[in-house]
């Protein structure tokens, strides 16, 4: 079996590069790449009455629009590049997710895009990268 | 919660009477009059006593069931405490319901719902008559509470209605005729359309009309006299653009700030305890004190007894089925893992909270007591001296006040965000009812919503006392129909609870982290 590389994509300009750059990886030494769409959520954020009463619909239709807004059209256009493409898309912390991700998939490479957050930002509120970077079991290129 | 003092709420009345223009007051008071004359009937029934005593028996009705409950489950509110905290954190969900509905967010947005005036004011009302000792029974009865809590919430997760298009519908209506049908009683459609209606009228009275009016008397405290009607349209506009408009933001930032404020309440309480700590063992001391003697208040121990139960069932709302309502929409296999999750309800509403703030007004000096006999001094309204001459939410801020002066401040924002938070979970609470009746669809539920609005400002506006002692009865008559519907369905309760527990020993129910 082909070893996979996990590329984070949230239909960013950057997350795009992100994936391009993996295709290249791929084709190059040819392994597999599994697409990544993370829907931020926490299950420790509040909700009024009404926002819990149509969780359950929301979330579906959430995962609907990530099918078919985002990952399909993707998968789609990357059709003739050559590379095995699958697909996960999941809720949680972002990096925390992605870290789960390339652990299930016992990915060798993980590639994500920049968010271009400043220093200050990145300071304050931590960035993905840099979790991700601390936490990921494979080695993580950051595509600018 | 609701309400706190009739006493206080005719004083806010009082107020405006003079602020309102004649013509207002002649409406208002023909309103009150035909008001009064056909509910006041209903206010005496729900809130009598028992013949020959002050004991409400409503609160007796509350407390037996608590009891019960809390015998017939094996005291399951001790036994489970700590799963239900593991559940919270969510040890036991799967990672792949990610993004849907987890224990914690319907813990909060139930907390969100209960904690309010009761907690603040209720409490001050509590040892304001019925002395430190009311504490005691307060915990008491919070403790007990639990167990009710635990019965109505797996209840409501169980019998809830799943819609085709995902969305969930639960509450004590669900259960009484499901429930009813699959145990082959009769009679539980009827309960649920009394039930419902009670929901309507408690949902705008003390959900909405007692807290506008509240929410009204503590901005004039801070920044003076001026019309209620003002803070009503303001409070109302507020309300329509979130549960009509359908503005999540508003929504969301006090969804936000409730919690803060809860947990910065509880946090100042501390450490005004701290600050203080020489003085916490004679503050225990005269609590266990006053619940057995009464220490000289008004009607000695059952007098404090009283109080302290009767403030505790009006804070935590343990056995009047708004809770179900609330905690139906979790996502889980399993309804009861809900039930545990919800006895925490009152434990952090009754047990953490009210606690707090009984002890700050204890060990802060705010009673007077007597040097040479060492008991309270009782005014002749009943009620114990206090050092201002304080009761209701102001003795609550005076307690604070004394050790930081901003935080009168504060408990005016929290109160506010408090009564806010409270509108718009019962006006959910409200809706659920009101679809169970009439069904569900947009135009329907946009008549509801429209009448809850115009509740907001006429609670705001002009204090109606009798229509606001008939929404706290009918709240309470919620509790008679739902706390009857749960004696007939506790059974179902005990098997999901043997059948889990059983599974959760045996290692079949796993953790997930």
């Amino acid at each position: 079996m082909a070893s996979k590389i996990v590329v984070g994509f949230d239909g960013s300009d950057s997350s795009r590069r992100a994936v391009d750059f993996a295709i290249k990886i791929a084709k190059a030494r040819g392994k597999t790449l599994v697409i990544a769409h993370v829907l931020e959520w926490s299950p420790y954020s509040f909700l009024t009455p009404n926002e819990l009463e149509e969780r359950h619909q929301r979330r579906n239709e959430e995962l609907q629009r990530a099918e078919t807004a985002l990952l399909n059209p993707l998968v789609e256009e990357l059709s003739d590049s050559g590379v095995e493409i699958t697909t996960v898309l999941k809720y949680g912390h972002i990096a925390e997710t992605l870290v789960k991700i390339a652990r299930d998939q016992e990915a060798t490479h993980v590639v994500i895009g920049r968010t271009g957050h400043s220093l200050l930002e990145s300071r304050l509120f931590g960035s993905v990268a840099g979790s991700l970077a601390q936490a990921s079991p494979a080695p993580v290129t950051i595509v600018p | 919660m609701t309400s706190f003092s009739k006493t206080a709420g005719l004083a806010v009345a009082a107020s405006m009477w003079s602020a309102a223009p004649a013509l207002a007051q002649t409406i208002d008071e023909q309103v009150n009059q035909i008001f009064a004359n056909s509910t006041g009937w209903f206010v005496n029934l729900i809130f009598s006593p028992f013949p020959g005593t002050s004991f409400p028996w409503i609160v007796m009705w509350l407390v037996v069931a608590a009891t019960v409950f809390s015998i017939y489950f094996g005291f399951v509110q001790f036994r489970t405490f700590g799963h239900a905290i593991r559940l919270v954190r969510g040890d036991y969900s799967d990672p792949d319901d990610a993004g849907e509905v987890s224990h914690f967010q319907a813990l909060a947005t139930a907390l969100s719902g209960t904690v309010g005036l009761g907690n603040i004011a209720g409490v001050a009302v509590a040892v304001g008559i019925g002395g430190p000792g009311a504490t005691f029974w307060m915990i008491l009865a919070g403790l007990l509470g639990m167990a009710s809590k635990f019965t109505e919430c797996t209840l409501g997760v169980k019998y809830r209605n799943e819609f085709a298009d995902g969305h969930v519908s639960g509450g004590p209506m669900y259960y009484m005729t499901k429930g009813f049908a699959e145990r082959g009683l009769p009679g539980g459609k009827i309960l649920a359309v009394m039930f419902s209606i009670f929901c309507i009228l408690g949902a705008l009275g003390g959900g909405n009309m007692f807290q506008a009016n509240q929410a009204h008397a503590q901005i004039t405290n801070v920044v003076g006299e001026y019309p209620g009607w003002i803070t009503g349209i303001v409070f109302a506009g507020i309300v329509f653009a979130v549960i009509v408009g359908g503005l999540k933001s508003i929504a969301k930032v006090t969804e936000k700030v409730v919690p803060f404020m809860g947990v910065l309440y509880v946090l100042t309480a501390i450490v005004i305890l701290l600050l203080n700590a020489d003085k916490i063992g004679w503050a225990f001391g005269q609590i266990f004190a006053g619940a057995f003697t009464g220490l000289g208040v008004a009607g000695g121990m059952v007098g404090a007894l009283i109080q302290g139960f009767k403030r505790a069932a009006f804070s935590n709302e343990a056995g009047v089925g708004s809770a179900a309502i609330a905690h139906s929409a979790v996502r889980t296999k399993e309804p009861i893992t809900e039930g545990f999750v919800s006895l925490l309800e009152p434990f952090i509403d009754t047990v953490v909270i009210c606690t707090m703030t009984a002890l700050v007004i204890i060990i802060t000096g705010q009673l007077m007591v007597d040097p040479e006999t060492g008991l309270y001094m009782v005014t002749e309204g009943g009620m114990i001296q206090t050092v201002d001459g304080n009761s209701g939410v102001a003795l609550t801020s005076a307690a604070f006040s004394s050790s930081f002066g901003w935080f009168q401040y504060i408990l005016a924002l929290a109160v506010i965000l408090f009564a806010f938070s409270t509108m718009i979970s019962w006006s959910y609470y409200g809706l659920k009812a009101w679809t169970y009746l009439f069904g569900e669809g947009e135009t329907k539920e946009l008549v509801f919503k429209v009448i809850f609005c115009i509740f907001v400002v006429i609670g705001a506006a002009a204090s109606l006392g009798p229509v606001i002692d008939f929404s706290d009865a009918a709240i309470f008559a919620m509790a008679v129909v739902n706390i009857f519907a749960l004696y007939f369905l506790m059974p179902i309760v005990k098997g999901e609870l043997t059948s889990y527990l059983d599974r959760l020993q045996s290692g079949k129910i796993k953790k997930y982290t």
